[in-house]
């Protein structure tokens, strides 16, 4: 049987090596295998790796598919990148942007601003073609890898069978020599929306389908559209029943058309029909190459719970929405950001595996909040029966004279990071007049200090970290390093972490996520806040 | 907080509904169904308060 590989590449990152366990005659085990070498299976390795942690990431394919799929990412991703060690190179590559501006045929309805404040590292949104973002994230665990990190990517690994339930967790494989045989303690499934793994498992993934279709369009052109988001409600243009139009690198754009349920997709493919449909976007005069063309469909989805055992659910294949909103991959990423410490403290003896249940419990609370907002625009983009698109046509016609109308217009309510309100990891708030935006729970705000470096780049160590805000905390206490500012002469950090109080203390994650603030706290309820955030809690 | 009145609050309440009606002569059924929409819209807005919203629509709903 010959190794069929399923699409072609945009990259080539991790060919096929054949390793030493295919040689070993008999099954090998790994503390830590992941399936799928996508975003969220690589940056699930890094994370891992970066800790100490050997990993296993199989693959059926050596890199990258092509198409720029993903285009939007987020501040939190960024930051996420960045504490990985791969920020700037995707930050310089990509397209900053921070406004979008939303029309009804020819009129601005509403704009927004995603990043209407100073004092971040990262822009609000980057736009990337996904095969880059992906390319950055293995050549960091390549340079990772040189200096020690134990993370072994296997190209041209096909997962084929699997057994779960006991201790460990067997895996079957195909390569192009044929078979071997891996177990390991550890299952993460990043095998994407059509997940195999969940597949093969029996377990469910329902949710709701959205009967509509859109054409992605990326042409390459030079133009001087500024850097913005912009979408149309039906367009004066008439190329679809909405629009959307966003500048990524390289002189491409991407052009979204809403094309509705009953149509013939091949002939909605063909180059000149797409062209026709741009043509009357961009008018008769405008030059342009077709760099990439797709109709898509979607459905909002989780699975019910994203831990079974030994086996672990991230990123599409635990969970799916439509993309407006932008909050597929960078819910994934947060998906590995939350994983990736939880299951490194574990393998080290800090937690109890009890701690991973909490992946479930927050990471599932932040699913349910991607898909009500991907649903609620949905609705808005495509309303499901009559009386939903009179009442959405309403808004539209009222947005432009009337300004409260102007919230309601949804084009997409673009990725925020999830607020673990309610985790169990999370100690009650202990600060009076702390802001609501920092709160146990909440990632951290990035904030930049007096001496040029950004408070999160003080947070990439990977362990826990106390942020003293002129509280003097005691030097050793609870083991854990601590990070101290003067509040009077930091003043983005006084203001997004002590609000209306005068002195603070943090506890935060591995993460970047708080889990506990206090104004003033001794070593044993900073202990006891520890204890419960690595799921040690009675 | 207010809350929702479902006694009489209008000092002249058949002036109230002649509005009403008379907005919606000579519309056809989309029309008024677009006017409709638009109304409920401004007066939510009006309100500004969503839980009064809910109670009103749990009444409508009765």
């Amino acid at each position: 049987m010959t190794y069929q590989d399923r699409y072609p590449l945009a990259f080539r990152l991790y060919p096929y090596h054949r390793s030493a366990d295919q040689d070993a005659g008999g099954r090998v085990h790994h503390r830590v295998v992941i399936v799928g070498g996508g975003p969220i299976g690589i940056a699930t390795a890094l994370d891992l790796g970066l800790k100490g942690i050997p990993v296993v990431v199989l693959d059926d394919h050596e890199g990258v598919g092509q198409g720029s799929r993903a285009i939007c990412f987020a501040k939190r991703t960024l930051e996420i990148a960045h504490r990985l060690g791969c920020g700037p190179e995707m930050v310089d590559k990509g397209v900053v942007w921070n406004r979008g501006r939303v029309f009804h045929d020819r009129d601005e309805v509403f704009s927004f601003d995603l990043l209407p404040e100073e004092g971040h590292r990262h822009p609000a949104f980057i736009n990337l073609q996904q095969p880059w973002f992906e390319r950055f994230l293995v050549e960091r665990v390549d340079r990772a890898t040189a200096a020690g990190a134990p993370i072994d990517i296997r190209g041209r690994n096909r997962l084929m069978a699997l057994q779960a339930g006991g201790d460990t967790v067997d895996l079957e494989i195909e390569t192009p020599d044929g078979p071997y045989s891996l177990s390991a303690d550890w299952l993460i499934a990043c095998d994407g929306a059509r997940s195999p793994i969940r597949d093969k498992m029996g377990l469910g993934f329902d949710g709701r389908v959205f009967e509509d279709n859109f054409l992605i369009a990326d042409v390459k052109m030079t133009a001087d559209f500024p850097t913005e988001r912009w979408f149309w409600f039906e367009p004066w243009f008439k190329s679809g029943a909405s629009a959307l139009l966003h500048k990524q690198p390289d002189d491409i754009w991407r052009i979204d058309f809403q094309l509705g349920w009953d149509i013939d997709r091949t002939a909605e493919l063909d180059p000149a029909r797409v062209r026709a449909r741009v043509d009357q976007m961009l008018g008769p005069d405008v030059d342009y190459e077709l760099d990439w063309t797709s109709i898509y469909t979607f459905q909002c989805r989780r699975m019910d719970r994203f831990r079974h055992g030994r086996v672990i659910f991230a990123g599409d294949a635990a969970h799916q929405v439509s993309p407006f909103g932008a909050r597929g991959a960078n819910s994934g990423i947060q998906d590995a950001d939350n994983l990736g410490w939880k299951l490194a403290a574990v393998l080290k003896g800090d937690a109890p595996d009890t701690l991973l249940d909490s992946y479930d419990t927050e990471r599932i609370h932040a699913a349910d909040e991607n898909i009500r907002n991907s649903t609620r625009s949905t609705d808005f983009i495509t309303p499901k029966t009559e009386q939903s698109r009179i009442f959405r046509d309403a808004v539209l016609h009222l947005a432009g004279h009337a300004a409260f109308a102007r919230p309601m217009v949804n084009s997409g309510r673009l990725s925020v990071p999830a607020v673990y309100d309610g985790s169990p990891l999370n100690s009650p708030d202990a600060l009076p007049g702390g802001p609501a935006r920092s709160r146990p729970g909440a990632s951290c705000p990035d904030a930049r200090l007096t001496d040029g470096s950004f408070l999160l780049d003080h947070l990439t160590g990977g362990g826990f970290v106390l942020l003293d805000l002129g509280a003097g905390l005691a030097p050793a206490l609870a083991d854990l390093p601590v990070l101290r500012f003067e509040p009077a002469t930091e003043p983005f950090l006084a203001d997004r972490y002590l609000g209306e109080s005068t002195q603070g203390i943090y506890l935060i994650r591995p993460d970047q996520h708080v889990a506990a603030r206090w104004d003033r706290a001794d070593a044993a309820t900073i202990a006891k806040a520890l204890d419960r955030a690595l799921g040690k809690a009675a | 907080m207010t809350k929702l009145t479902l006694d009489p609050n209008l000092p002249v309440p058949d002036d109230a509904y002649a509005l009403l009606i008379d907005a919606h002569e000579g519309l056809t059924k989309a029309e008024s169904d677009a006017l409709n929409a638009r109304l409920i819209l401004i007066l939510m807005n009006q309100i500004g308060d969503a839980d009064v919203i809910a109670h009103a629509i749990a009444a409508a709903k009765r």
